[in-house]
């Protein structure tokens, strides 16, 4: 008997690299922690090389149908590989000064990661389940890592009691929709649900607790109370992993419970993502207006724009969800900036959470206004960086599918949220700062955070290749 | 009423006296070894079902890993059991209500149900042993490795969270306990002489 291990290279990569620096770190003393650092770069870059050499453009499913290995799953794998490395590049010296640059960190992460791209690539309820609690209980560790501070253990605690409650949320549905249908494998129950004549009751409740784990994931209303505190609490270089690469996880927990499994249930799925994106997108908006803290901002702007990926993935056709698809890697780049000015910012004994803190950043240094500045344009969707583009194809979706309404919504709130992310801008610019030492970072940070912001006006002005990559994966994966 | 049914009700019988001594006896360490008893016989009742994988699995896994533990906690943590007993009436109410819940429960899903009683058991196939052994380390490789590797997180994550560093710990190095040298141990003084009768 043969078994095909090729579609699971890049998990066991990421588990033997993960391994590697756990036992590497044994032997280091604090002088040479960036050696595991180094090893956890090197195993990203392994396992991405992995993904592109067992490139597949067919669906494989292995591992006695518990994964499978499509496009999409290699397009999201090689994203939150990519995010993840930007993460520990920008956040390594805040790290370092803050006693996190330790082996436990990296470790956890890859740990995290892997846990990822095992709900990435699942084909089974069992092993969606298992990459949710995988990354989810790396992810837990990883706030509180920061010990004798009060607000990492308060958001880790917090983060945790309602992630298990979540966790609860969906093992409860699944058990439902297993009763349904009779099986755990996400394409059986497709087929199962498509051919209807099963306990339609029973579907449907099930539906509605998986859907309440997904909005809670995602953190849309009124599933997002956990997002605000824990972003605010964990410490920054962890809120920016947090708020990237997870995202394309929670994204593949929607595409293949939603868009998988219950395709067949669309109409009753459509509903409740429409009650779950007006409530994010509004209230997100209008909440983050209020804060004063940068952290929670961004955090109440991460739920209203959780709303409008659920916006273009409600549309259930392959525009909408190449949309939604499109969107999350437009937020998960653009997050990827702004939580990465706030970790630049941040030196030995100061965060630079606050609004006032970015007061005149443009007289400490223009650039690094710049790039903020771009990352606020792509935060509020103005031309001609990529959040432009991501905005204007999920209402597109949303008016092709028919919910004009909901659009006209989405624009309303986009047109309140770009108030405070203008109001940062103002910030910038007009004002005088409060706070004028000078900027320090690694040049690795400098280079690659410079660059990560001019992708945002890259992809922002040629936005076509990637848009059509969303399409064309989606579709040789078989979603429609 | 054939031998497997008498022995079942035996099993039965001693099962239900264990459990209510668990509950009802003063000791706490006598409570754990009742449970213990409950557990031996619970095996013995899953031998009968002929699940006998599991009936081993519980006496090793929960009579001589679990049961331990407890037993540890018990004798290792200062209880005081009596302060806790003196409320017991005071519950009595509470735990009747959800037993007599319970009950009820069970006794409308075995009325209920057209599945209990007579359909026949599935013939045995094999020793469940290999069947489940199959399933864990063929089928569900992945997802069984899935789950070594969540264990394995929640050590890491536990350890970083409360180790406090290994500076104040005492250990030995049995490296430097050989390599130890006379020039370390023992120290020469040159003390002057004393003559007697001075």
């Amino acid at each position: 008997m043969t078994v095909n291990l090729l579609p699971i290279l890049p998990e066991i990569v990421v588990l033997i690299g993960a391994s590697v620096v756990l036992l590497v770190d044994l032997f280091l003393d604090d002088d040479r922690r960036h050696i595991g650092y180094w090893l956890a770069q090197s195993t990203l870059l392994v396992a991405a090389w992995a993904t592109l050499r067992t490139l597949d453009i067919d669906v494989v499913r292995v591992m006695h149908d518990l994964v499978v290995d499509d496009l999409v799953a290699d397009l999201l794998r090689l994203c939150s590989f990519a995010a993840v490395s930007l993460v520990l590049f920008y956040s390594r010296s805040y790290l370092a000064l803050r006693g996190l640059f330790r082996g436990e960190t990296f470790v956890l992460i890859l740990f995290a990661l892997l846990g990822m791209q095992v709900l990435i690539t699942a084909n089974s309820f069992l092993t969606l389940y298992l990459g949710l609690e995988l990354m989810s209980l790396a992810l837990y560790a990883l706030v509180a890592m920061q010990r004798g501070e009060r607000a990492p253990a308060e958001a880790a605690m917090k983060y945790f009691v309602l992630g298990a409650l979540a966790s609860g949320f969906l093992l409860y549905g699944m058990s439902m929709i297993y009763g349904a249908t009779g099986t755990l494998e996400i394409d059986r129950v497709s087929r199962a649900v498509l051919a209807g004549g099963e306990n339609e009751i029973l579907l449907i409740f099930g539906l509605v607790f998986v859907v309440s784990a997904i909005a809670f994931k995602l953190g849309a209303v009124p599933y997002h109370m956990w997002v605000p505190d824990v972003y605010h609490g964990a410490p920054t270089a962890i809120t920016l992993l947090i708020g990237t690469a997870p995202e394309f996880a929670a994204f593949a927990m929607l595409l293949r419970l939603l868009g998988g499994a219950l395709v067949g249930a669309e109409v009753d799925w459509q509903g409740m993502l429409v009650v779950l994106s007006v409530l994010s997108v509004t209230l997100g908006h209008v909440v983050a207006i209020a804060q004063v803290n940068l952290k929670r901002m961004l955090a109440y702007s991460n739920i209203a724009n959780m709303g409008y990926v659920l916006m273009g993935f409600l549309a259930a056709d392959v525009t909408g969800y190449s949309a939604a698809m499109f969107y999350m890697v437009a937020y998960v780049l653009t997050s990827l900036v702004s939580f990465g000015m706030i970790v630049l910012l941040s030196r030995r004994g100061f965060e630079a959470d606050l609004l006032d803190d970015l007061r005149g950043l443009n007289t400490r240094s223009p650039w690094w206004a710049f790039v903020m500045l771009l990352a606020m344009f792509s935060l509020a969707g103005m031309p001609p960086t990529i959040g432009f583009y991501a905005k204007l194809l999920v209402l597109q979706a949303a008016v092709k599918a028919g919910f004009v309404w909901l659009a006209v919504v989405g624009v309303i709130a986009a047109l309140i949220g770009a108030f405070y992310y203008l109001r940062v801008v103002k910030l910038m610019y007009f004002d005088e700062p409060v706070d004028r030492s000078p900027i320090e970072a690694r040049a690795d940070t400098r280079v690659l955070l410079s660059a990560n912001a001019l992708a945002l006006l890259l992809f922002g002005i040629l936005p076509q290749p990637l848009m059509g990559l969303c399409a064309v994966v989606l579709v040789q994966s078989q979603f429609f | 009423m054939n031998f497997q049914t008498f022995i079942f009700y035996v099993f039965a019988a001693i099962l239900i006296f264990a459990a209510l001594r668990v509950v009802t006896t003063r000791n706490p360490v006598h409570a754990a070894l009742w449970l213990v008893l409950c557990f031996f016989t619970a095996a013995g009742i899953w031998l009968l079902l002929q699940a006998e994988f599991l009936a081993i699995v519980l006496v090793l896994v929960y009579v001589g890993a679990v049961m331990v533990l407890f037993l540890f906690v018990v004798m290792m943590l200062d209880v005081n059991f009596d302060s806790l007993r003196s409320k017991f009436r005071s519950y009595v109410p509470v735990g009747a209500t959800v037993g007599a819940l319970v009950l009820l429960e069970m006794a409308l899903v075995v009325i209920g149900s057209s599945v209990a009683g007579d359909a026949a058991p599935p013939a045995p196939v094999g020793r469940n042993t290999k069947a489940l052994g199959r399933l864990i380390y063929v089928d569900y490789v992945y997802a069984f490795e899935i789950a070594a590797v969540v264990l394995l997180v929640a050590i890491i994550a536990a350890i970083a969270l409360t180790h406090r560093g290994r500076r104040e710990s005492k250990y030995q190095d049995p490296g430097r306990q050989v390599k130890v040298r006379r020039q370390d141990r023992v120290r020469l003084l040159d003390l002057p002489a004393e003559t007697k009768g001075e």
